[in-house]
């Protein structure tokens, strides 16, 4: 009985997200930052969102949890987690599930510690709300964390307020934080970019390891596509606000399809080289979401865009290889795409132009 | 820590030395004798009479010399008397003290009891009605005087009501707790308001930048209540500027509640020093405004020293 449960459990997804919409309202307009996401996560997986910077990553990942709470935000869609519709579901009940079912880990340790409050409490005071432990059983969990995580001499840590700490120290602590009730689904909102690349790895795989431990479902959100290569088992690429290519890692780094993808592949940063990663950047900048472009989204960047990219909204495409769908008319590795790009060159379209120079410096690379 | 106690009294004594100075020269240019005010209105004012008088209280030496000895004297502890009722500037203030720092202290604990509550009601609702509802009723409070307020809390309390005395102190030493909260509840009340509604503004605004902050996203997304949020997480760090504002407020009060006590007939300090300054009572006027400035000091050091209680990261040096 308790196994059919179990089995029949770990079939249904985790988390799934439907048609997500998240506007923010201001007073010269409305900006939706998050416009019609729809993803899958299942148990102990780990999903990759990519994506550049105001692409939506963070509000995606903070609407699923009902953390946007504002007045000035509008959100529509569904998101069931374990099943349970958590859209419209009132703060306190979504608030008894943070801890021991959803976790997050922000984006910046710097300034997500509050810094008049011991580590110790800050480490414990949710479990302790959430089990209704004791203080001497909650600061044993706070040591055991903190040992978890790999901070050295975790006992004297627990009377350190957060600025006696270093940025990786922090992100620790806040991974520990995140961890301490044991949740069945973390978000990690780019743990990594605020910190130096050794500690970025250290953080990473430190991730990987509890989660494994735990199984534990991820959401890992990063705009470096390197990040989610070797540790994520499906990927979602976000560009202004929607999902512009989805996949099973694997699939997509084998065979990429949406021109952005492609663009955010070329921008990885190269470690022998990771001082000059502008070098790569994909051509021009993301729209204004106040104004978006009428037609496809990346039409103004994309260095196979014709005409009818820049009338048309391409719909994503239901999936050919499983699990495998982009929202794109001239997809990569199609003769479509080809052709695009050789009348793009001939019209020195300046985003193909810029592209071509890439193509040549990555091929002298080779 | 040794070297911050170091600066601090350097920085009193520059702080004194500049303040008793320049009450000194104001009063030498105030318009009027002293003597005046230490004849009888019906006496015979001989020459005689009053250049013994002047002689008797060194008026005559010049402006440096009295300074100098004033100085001296108050550098072996003696703050001299008054030329009118003889008693030691030290009684004086040992004697009216009590009963300013009384009003001081009730009406900032009243002024923080109720607008600490109301900023964070504010800042937490920003925007819906009991925001709007709240910052109204600061709006009058911060328009309407001291002692408008003082007159309509006799006018009610005291004439309509009958409830408690208009005027007159009841020391808490001699006639116990309850005659002398009667006696004090009025002057400190009309005190409070004006301060309830700066303190509660301030509360309001720096808790409304505080719940902006990533670390109370982060207490959120931990599923922690609302109010335990509120008070644990964010109270302390929306609390730095009401510290100041509280220490400001307090020095001033020290020496600023003439209105007030004159009003609700409170002998105080600040009354007291309205009295020494009509008389030309050159010596209590010294003694008061150098408490007051060691007042102020001290409290900006306790002030700086809750800083870093509140804030860790202040606490480094
Ligand atoms: N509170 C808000 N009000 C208005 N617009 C917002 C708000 N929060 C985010 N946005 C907008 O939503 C868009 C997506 O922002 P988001 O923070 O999700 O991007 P991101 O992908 O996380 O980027 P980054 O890599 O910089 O973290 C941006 O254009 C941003 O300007
Ligand atoms: S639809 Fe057109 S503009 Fe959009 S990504 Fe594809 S080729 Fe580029
Ligand atoms: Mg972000």
């Amino acid at each position: 009985m308790n196994t059919r449960i179990g089995t029949r459990e770990t079939d249904d997804p985790l988390l799934e997200v439907e048609d997500l919409h998240t506007t923010f309202t201001l007073g010269h307009g409305s900006v939706r930052a998050v416009d019609g996401v729809s993803l899958t996560l299942h148990r102990g997986k780990t999903l990759g969102v990519v994506g550049e910077s105001g692409s939506g990553k963070t509000v995606l990942s903070r609407t699923i949890m009902g953390l946007n709470t504002a007045s000035n935000v509008t959100i529509s869609g569904s998101v069931r987690y374990a099943g349970e519709e958590l859209v419209g579901r009132p703060s306190k009940h979504l608030r008894s599930l943070f801890g021991p079912e959803m976790a997050m880990v922000f984006q910046d340790p710097m300034t997500s510690l509050n810094p008049v409050v011991k580590v110790g409490r800050q480490l414990t005071e949710h479990v302790r709300y959430h089990l209704g432990l004791g203080k001497s059983e909650a600061e044993k969990i706070a040591i055991a964390l903190l040992t978890s995580v790999r901070i050295p001499e975790p006992e004297a840590r627990l009377d350190a307020y957060p600025h006696q700490m270093s940025g990786g120290m922090r992100q620790r602590v806040c991974i520990a934080m995140a961890l301490a009730c044991g949740p069945r689904l973390l978000f990690a909102d780019e743990p990594t970019t605020a910190l130096d690349v050794t500690v970025q790895h250290q953080i990473l795989n430190l991730l990987a390891e509890q989660q494994r431990d735990r199984a534990m479902g991820m959401v890992l959100v990063t705009h470096d596509l390197g990040v989610v290569a070797g540790r994520t088992d499906e990927i979602v690429v976000m560009y202004a606000g929607r999902v512009v290519e989805r996949a099973p890692t694997t699939t997509l780094f084998a065979e990429m399809r949406h021109p952005y993808t492609e663009g955010l592949l070329r921008s990885i940063p190269k470690t022998s080289e990771a001082k000059h990663t502008r070098l790569n950047a994909i051509h021009g900048r993301p729209p204004d979401l106040l104004s978006p472009p009428p037609g496809c989204k990346f039409a103004p960047r994309c260095p196979y865009a014709q005409e009818r990219c820049r009338n048309e909204e391409p719909p994503l495409t239901d999936p050919e290889t499983p699990g495998h769908s982009f929202r794109c008319f001239y997809p990569i590795g199609t003769p479509e795409n080809r052709a695009a790009y050789e009348s793009n060159l001939a019209a020195g379209l300046p985003q193909t132009l810029a592209a071509a120079g890439q193509l040549l410096a990555t091929e002298e690379v080779a | 820590m040794a070297r911050v106690i170091a600066t601090r009294l350097l920085r009193l004594v520059a702080t004194l030395l500049a303040v008793t100075f320049l009450t000194f020269s104001m009063l030498e240019l105030l318009p009027g004798d002293p003597v005046d005010t230490l004849l009888p209105p019906d006496a015979n004012r001989t020459e005689e009479l009053v250049a013994q008088i002047r002689a008797e209280l060194n008026l005559d030496d010049p402006f440096f010399v009295r300074y100098f000895s004033w100085l001296g004297d108050f550098v072996r502890g003696d703050l001299g008397k008054s030329y009118i009722t003889g008693q030691t500037v030290a009684d004086t203030i040992a004697d009216r003290l009590p009963i300013t720092l009384q009003l001081a202290m009730m009406s900032i604990g009243m002024a923080l009891l109720i607008a600490v509550p109301l900023g964070i009601l504010g800042a937490y609702k920003q925007g819906k009605w009991p925001d709007t509802v709240t910052s109204a009723g600061v709006q009058v409070a911060l328009s309407v005087p001291n002692f408008i307020f003082g007159i309509f809390l006799i006018w009610l309390m005291a004439v309509q009501l009958q409830w408690l005395p208009a005027t007159g102190w009841n020391r808490l030493t001699d006639q116990g707790l309850v005659a002398n909260l009667k006696t004090s509840v009025l002057p400190a009340s009309a005190l409070a308001l004006s301060q309830l509604a700066v303190f509660s503004r301030l509360v309001r605004s720096d808790m409304i930048a505080t719940l902006q902050e990533n670390y109370v996203l982060t207490a959120r997304s931990k599923g922690l209540p609302d109010k335990y949020i509120l008070f644990r997480h964010a109270l302390r760090p929306s609390s730095l500027s009401l510290m100041t504002i509280v220490g400001i407020n307090f020095g001033a009060l020290l020496g600023g509640t003439v209105i007030i006590e004159t009003m609700f007939a409170v002998p105080g300090l600040g009354f007291r020093l309205i009295n020494a300054i009509n008389s030309r009572d050159i010596l209590v006027i010294q003694g008061i405004t150098v408490f007051i400035a060691t007042a102020y000091v001290v409290i900006n050091t306790v002030v700086d020293l809750l800083y870093s209680a509140l804030d860790p990261r202040i606490r480094r040096s």
